[in-house]
């Protein structure tokens, strides 16, 4: 099968020259592709395209920086099955989820056909999270146990359905969709570029950065439009500030659910810091507004690159302090070892992505296997991996990322004072897109792998953007981690995953 | 007497929480709630009316009374030092002990009545708990009758059979043993964490969720009564072994328990669920060696 093979540095790829098969084709090649760990799946949708239904697959390769792209598609008319991809990769169910649920095309042999955002312009009208069958098992010494889907605390909507045998949980489903909004259509319900740029920073509150970077990435690549380097550096340190003020966070919300008081306020306070280090430069603690297409509203002057390499320097050191109480204290090591685990063939097979795989040794991370901007060359990208897939493993690389992103921003801001704080272009908001063509934004988040894919039509208008949010893939890593774990400890492998119910949602 | 030693127990109850809250901020470097803002929270909640959900029968409106009635009796028992206690009688302290177990199974009772998944999986966490600490609190109460020769707390603490040094080092060891009982019974880390927002971790708050107003400030008191009269005990038996006054003991039983929870809360984790049951029969199993230890010393048998 030929595929159009790309990396994520490449320019828009023209929607003719996307090799189209057949199905029966397309399905042999994902099939042995996916047997082999170095490819994963980045984004798998249907699209309408005149008459027809076309399925697009951006498939990546790990080990050489691939970006590999083929499509099938069907006619109105047709009557030929589609056999289940899932069926024989799991890591594919909620993108073929997500075509049956859209558009009533059914995967013959797909295990389980569940709904997966429940959208209220989805094929069938009738399919609610209200009527939605919960996944139950009979006998006397079983029992189910509902959390959700209004979360006591201030997380988002989601229902945990828990059945368990005592304390011991045997099965957890997690049901989403509780609050779909309408993401994805309504990039192409406005001609107005900052507004979608304003609905992708949306997508997942905690994920703004990477969700702007990722539109803005796909999007520079539809205008061709060509960046300064000190504009990259600038969106890389944005993102790794986020990526360290995110990590942090999830460490003391960690050390808050066992109860241990300093962790905790440590690392708020050192989460503070780093917010606001990004508010400083922005006006937005989140980076809302930091990360626009073509060029910046916010560049650096000497003066903030200074302030945020003080700042950075001083969390980094503090928070090296915090994981070594964390990691020398034994009552700790009791709650967070062996807990939760995710080996790493289970990994491998739901197609888990981000820091949580690496923490079960599935090594993702696409600064190293699809870098862009200066990851390649002035970085020198390593990602962190541990093997043990518990909360352990888990908070363990969330902490060395940390430190990791504060090196990074620290030889950032050096070498953008070495470039000379010129003045940068200003957001290009009126550039026409490529007509006909598809470009996608892939950007490593905090949490894992953020895809945008643009689709424009013959005018050069934005017809369709399908996000991914890591969360995705993830939630099923968490329905698995707690398998066979006490139903007490499922709090704390819900925070060593932190997933996003919105970024799954849309 | 006996009344003065009602003010005190009742000032011990009231200043626990905010030495702890006091403790728990100052070791975190925040500036933390003031020392009476648990009293101001009470206040708040006795103005409060009730909700009841449909499913609830009349066994969950008078569990809280039951709790609050059966935690205040059980702490009038208890003498500081010297002070003669309200209540005391021949055997009062197994009845401490089953007052207790009886506002316990009022509790436990009522969660189970509000058919919540939550509440079900609390009781049977608590239940399992209080009858696995049962056996240590029999044990030290069993060592302190040895000792003493009587069994009544308010004859316990002023009899001569506590003195010399022999059974000094018993009633320490009995005393460290209560303070694991206080933690454990008043639902503290590392057993229990009662700040915790995560329901399925709970095991005493998540049994009084569906409880608001005055209900939950019954239990509140109850609570406060409940760690007070533990922290007295344990205060007892070190001022007994040293010198058996109230000026000793009730300073000594907010201090134990407000500085050794608050410390405890700041720099140590809780434990998995599953740990917990070691963690009580440790305790167990030292109350009975304490036990034994006194029962040596009351034989004057020694071992060579």
């Amino acid at each position: 099968m030929t595929w159009y093979i790309t990396d994520n540095c490449a320019g828009a790829v023209a929607l003719r020259d996307i090799p189209e098969v057949p199905y029966a084709e397309f399905y042999d090649e994902m099939a042995a592709c996916l047997a082999d760990p170095r490819y994963h799946v980045a984004h798998y949708f249907a699209l309408p395209d005149g008459d027809c239904m076309r399925f697009i697959c951006l498939l990546l390769d790990d080990t050489e920086h691939r970006i590999l792209i083929a499509s099938h598609s069907m006619e109105y008319y047709d009557e030929g099955v589609l056999p289940s991809l899932t069926a024989r990769h799991p890591a594919l169910h909620p993108f073929e989820r997500d075509i049956t649920e859209r558009y009533g095309i059914r995967f013959d042999g797909m295990p389980w056909d569940k709904p997966l955002r429940f959208p209220a312009d989805g094929y069938d009208r009738r399919s609610s999270i209200d009527n939605y069958p919960f996944y139950t098992m009979e006998g006397h010494s079983l029992h189910e146990v509902n959390v959700g889907p209004i979360h006591a605390g201030i997380i988002e909507p989601g229902a945990f359905r828990f059945i368990c045998n005592g304390e011991q949980v045997l099965h957890l489903e997690i049901a989403l969709g509780y609050q779909h909004r309408g993401v994805e259509e309504e990039f192409p319900s406005t001609e107005n570029r900052l507004r979608q740029a304003c609905l992708a920073e949306s997508v997942a509150g905690d994920s703004a950065v990477a969700h702007a970077a990722a539109f803005a990435a796909a999007i520079e690549k539809l205008t061709a439009a060509r960046l300064p380097e000190a504009l990259g550096i600038e969106r890389i340190l944005a993102l790794e500030l986020e990526r360290m003020a995110m990590q942090i966070a999830d460490t003391g919300a960690l050390s808050m659910d066992v109860g241990y008081q300093l962790g905790q306020v440590a690392c708020e306070a050192l989460r503070t810091m780093t917010i606001n280090t990004t508010q400083a430069w922005c006006g937005n603690r989140f980076g809302k507004g930091l990360l626009r297409p073509g060029g910046t509203d916010h560049p650096l002057d000497a003066g903030t690159a200074e302030m945020i390499r003080r700042n950075v320097r001083e969390i980094a050191r503090r928070f090296d302090e915090v994981r070594h109480d964390i990691k020398s204290s034994p009552t700790l090591l009791a709650r967070f070892e062996q807990c939760g685990t995710v080996p790493r063939e289970e990994m491998l097979r739901i197609g888990g992505v981000g820091q949580a795989a690496r923490a079960s040794g599935v090594v993702r991370d696409l600064r190293a296997s699809h870098p862009w901007g200066c990851y390649a060359t002035l970085l020198r990208h390593e990602p962190i991996v541990k093997r043990q897939g518990d909360v352990m493993a888990r908070l363990m690389v969330r902490c060395r990322e940390v430190l990791q992103s504060a090196a990074y921003i620290d030889t950032l801001t050096t070498r953008r004072a070495e470039i000379g704080f010129d003045a940068l272009p200003q957001p290009d908001y009126t550039t026409p897109l490529a007509p006909r063509s598809l470009a996608f934004g892939l950007v490593e988040g905090w949490r894992g792998e953020t895809c945008h894919v643009i689709v424009t039509d013959p005018a050069g208008h934005l017809a369709a953007c399908r996000v991914k949010d890591p969360s995705l893939h993830n939630w099923m890593a968490l329905a698995l981690a707690v398998r066979g774990e006490g139903i007490s400890d499922f709090p704390i492998c819900n925070k060593s995953f932190n997933l996003s119910y919105c970024g799954h949602d849309l | 007497m006996a009344l003065f030693n009602t003010l005190l127990l009742g000032l011990v109850a009231l200043a626990i929480p905010g030495l702890i809250n006091r403790t728990r901020a100052r070791l975190a470097g925040r500036k933390g709630i003031r020392f009476t803002q648990h009293l101001h929270d009470l206040k708040l909640l006795l103005h409060k009316g009730a909700v009841y959900s449909t499913t609830t029968s009349a066994l969950f409106r008078i569990a809280p009374s039951v709790y609050l009635a059966a935690a205040a009796v059980a702490a009038l028992c208890i003498p500081g030092g010297d002070l003669r206690p309200l209540l005391s009688f021949e055997g009062d302290l197994v009845a401490f002990a089953y007052l207790l177990a009886l506002g316990r199974m009022a509790l436990i009772l009522a969660a189970m009545d509000t058919g919540s998944s939550f509440e079900g999986m609390g009781a049977s966490r608590e239940a399992l708990y209080g009858a696995l600490v049962e056996p240590a609190l029999m044990l030290v109460f069993g060592t302190f009758a040895l000792l003493s020769g009587y069994t009544s707390f308010a004859q316990i603490f002023t009899s001569e059979g506590t003195e010399g040094a022999q059974t000094a080092v018993v009633l320490l060891l009995a005393a460290y043993i209560l303070m694991k009982i206080t933690i454990t019974e008043s639902g503290r880390i590392p057993v229990d964490d009662p700040r915790t927002h995560l329901e399925l971790t709970m095991i005493h708050e998540v049994m009084c969720l569906d409880y608001c107003g005055v209900d939950l400030a019954f239990i509140k008191i109850a609570g406060w009564l409940k760690t007070a009269a533990f922290s007295l005990l344990a205060a007892d038996a070190v001022a007994a072994a040293a010198a058996p006054r109230w000026w000793v003991a009730a300073p000594l039983a907010m201090l134990l328990t407000g500085l050794s929870v608050g410390v405890v809360e700041s720099a140590q984790a809780r434990n998995k669920l599953a740990r917990n049951t070691t963690f009580i029969l440790t305790v167990v199993a030292l109350a009975a060696l304490v036990y034994f230890t006194a029962f040596l010393l009351q034989r004057n048998i020694s071992i060579q």
